[in-house]
């Protein structure tokens, strides 16, 4: 398969009184056409700003992009003029957000803040606009769109805000639609729903998705791959289903782990890592996630681990063997 | 909208009523008297005699009830000092606060704002300290003052502005735009330091917290040009507080044009006002006092109007 994106050697920074602060430390991957990946890990992983990097969002917000490119249709998007990204954004690659509350200008109606993506890359005429704007509506299906189009964003439900999302975000059918976290913000069944929408819209409009997300249960229902990060860092990427049945990295298996089961029996305390994510100014030398993985030894706190094949998938582990095999048991080296 | 303005006008008449008695009391308990401003040879029975003639040698209360009775028919009695009806009198002077006011939030508003905008948009550059040390320092110079040293410097020493008045002949048959300009200049600048430098901070501040909001980073994340994110989206947002800001600033308006009126002889309501309370004029004082209230009484209704025009959240009144 082609890739669609390809990032290499990304780095990402922030700038601090205390200097730069990296958020996102020399990560590679790639999105294919058609394909459907999920960058799955906690709050602080650098997930987020790995999106924010793609869609050069990081500039307005304090950061930066240190290193590495960012390949997509022949463009480098990190090295780009702020008006050819311009020019991307929205129409190209298309973003939607976590917080459906916040994400929409409370004091613009639905129908301006969906037509104005066109006013920016299209030269519809203001028919030809509002017509559209009507389709996209009903494509993520809300009802009596010519009314919506009149409403303010305080007059709808936060899921209909994020179906308006991902209405503006399809305007002008992008390559690549970057979801940070769409679902976080919203209750389960409105999730449920809003992840079916995603999926069949992929299909429909033949993109690619790049979906952000600390809950490997979405990940899970949607994706074709899954990326793991852990602190700034690429710790596993595997196809979906071998994710699962063939987890390599200590983190990953504890993320799986801690996924509540309905056959799970009753009464037993739900697993959790423990620890929290390193300080960002406390990095490990070694391997970033040593300091709470059972499977520690001298050499992961020594030497970090390289992110390499291993049983056809990539991980980040100098045990992903016995992670695989599960020979150690939990607590041994303790 | 009827129901909201029904309400509006009930507490405009009770706000009325408190600042009617409070003005009456004040006035009358004040020392001295329109006698007092006679001349000074003036024997104690002409005195007496203006006192009896002006009804002064009632009761205070009944003097006030006397006075409501009359005001609410729209009558504000006689000024003491030139025999002219109040009304007639206010009317007179009317069109040149109006003409004053207008031009000075013209000029404050617009370029508060947008001083307020470059302000935030380039924080810490040296545009920004610039705008926020002229705004400091127009904060802390009282007006009497830099209007005098205004006068001193484009009056006295260039020769460029007049010093004082309207410029009559500017404005009658040989109407001069530069000439009826050069007579506004001065005053509506002096003017506009009391209400500019904090529509620019508050434009600053506000506009501040709106640029980090979600919503500005999904219309970047939609393609739009940084001014278009600014001066349509930010800005839309920014200015809901900073409307209601220019609606608490309008009375700091009225009573800085009283200062600004007597520096440059303006002959405005603001001038006015100090020549009846000088001359213990009680009728003018009443009315002038009546007079301004309700402008700002006005004035407010105005910007919440205004407000529920640019903020969908709040119901349409």
């Amino acid at each position: 398969m082609e890739p669609l994106l390809k990032v290499e050697n990304l780095v990402t920074g922030y700038r601090t009184e205390q200097g730069l602060v990296k958020a996102v430390d020399n990560i590679s991957f790639e999105v294919n056409k058609g394909e459907t990946v999920c960058i799955v890990g906690e709050s602080g992983s650098g997930k987020s700003v790995t999106s924010l990097s793609i869609m050069r969002l990081v500039d307005f917000e304090n950061g930066e992009i240190i290193d590495g490119s960012i390949h997509f249709q022949d463009k480098d998007l990190a090295s780009l003029s702020n008006e050819d990204m311009r020019s991307i954004r929205g129409s190209k690659i298309s973003m939607i957000f976590q917080e459906p509350m916040t994400a929409l200008n409370p004091v613009f109606t639905i129908g301006k803040q969906i037509m104005e993506t066109f006013y920016f890359h299209r030269s519809y005429s203001g028919k030809k606009a509002k017509q559209r704007a009507i389709e996209l509506l009903e494509l993520v299906g809300i009802n009596q769109p010519e009314e919506r189009l009149k409403q303010y964003p305080h007059e709808l439900s936060g899921g209909m805000r994020q179906r308006v999302m991902i209405a503006i975000a399809l305007g002008c059918e992008p390559d690549l639609l970057i979801a940070d976290e769409p679902t976080t913000a919203l209750d389960v069944t409105i999730e449920a729903q809003i992840l079916e929408l995603l999926k069949t819209i992929k299909q429909e409009m033949e993109m690619s998705i790049l979906l952000i997300t600390h809950d490997i249960g979405v990940a899970a229902e949607v994706s074709d791959r899954i990326i793991v990060m852990y602190a700034g860092k690429i710790v596993e990427v595997a196809p979906t289903i071998e994710l699962f049945s063939q987890t390599l990295h200590p983190y990953t298996k504890g993320l799986l782990e801690s996924v509540p089961k309905m056959s799970g029996e009753r009464g037993v305390e739900l697993p959790s890592i423990e620890g929290t994510l390193p300080g960002i100014h406390s990095m490990p030398i070694g391997c970033r996630f040593a300091p709470r993985c059972h499977y520690k030894t001298e050499k992961c706190v020594q030497v970090e681990p390289p992110l390499e094949n291993h049983y056809g998938h990539l991980a980040a582990c100098w045990h992903a063997e016995e992670v695989r095999n599960g020979t150690l048991e939990k607590g041994e080296t303790t | 909208m009827s129901r909201f303005l029904l309400n509006r006008l009930g507490q405009s008449i009770v706000l009325l009523l408190i600042v009617s008695v409070i003005t009456f009391f004040l006035i009358n308990l004040a020392p001295g008297g329109p006698s007092a401003a006679m001349r000074m040879d003036a024997s104690e029975a002409e005195r007496q005699a203006i006192i009896t003639q002006l009804g002064l040698d009632e009761p205070v209360v009944v003097r006030y009830a006397q006075w409501l009775g009359s005001a609410v028919t729209g009558d504000f009695g006689v000024s003491f000092s030139t025999s002219e009806p109040v009304l007639e009198r206010i009317l007179s002077r009317i069109p040149y606060t109006i003409e004053l006011t207008l031009f000075t939030i013209l000029f404050a508003v617009s370029f508060g704002i947008l001083f307020g905008i470059i302000s935030a948009v380039k924080r810490g550059s040296l545009r920004d300290h610039a705008i926020n040390f002229i705004s400091v320092i127009g904060l802390s110079i009282p007006a009497f003052w830099l209007g005098l040293m205004l006068i001193l410097l484009f009056s006295v020493q260039l020769g460029w502005l007049p010093s004082s008045g309207v410029g009559a002949d500017a404005r009658g048959e040989n109407f001069s735009l530069l000439g009826w300009l050069s007579y506004l200049f001065m005053p509506v600048l002096i003017l506009s330091t009391t209400i500019l430098p904090n529509i620019v901070r508050f434009t600053r501040s506000s506009m501040l917290e709106v640029v980090n909001q979600n919503y500005i980073r999904t219309v970047r994340a939609k393609g739009a040009k940084e001014r278009y994110v600014i001066y349509v989206h930010a800005l839309k947002n920014a200015l809901i507080p900073v409307v209601s800001i220019i609606g608490v600033l309008i009375p700091r308006l009225l009573s800085g044009a009283v200062i600004t009126e007597a520096i440059f002889g303006w002959p405005g309501i603001g001038s006015l006002i100090i020549q009846a309370a000088q001359g213990r004029d009680y009728p003018l004082v009443m009315g002038v006092t009546m007079f301004v209230t309700i402008v700002v009484i006005v004035c407010n209704l105005l910007v919440d109007l205004v407000y529920s025009k640019i903020d969908p959240r709040v119901k349409n009144v």
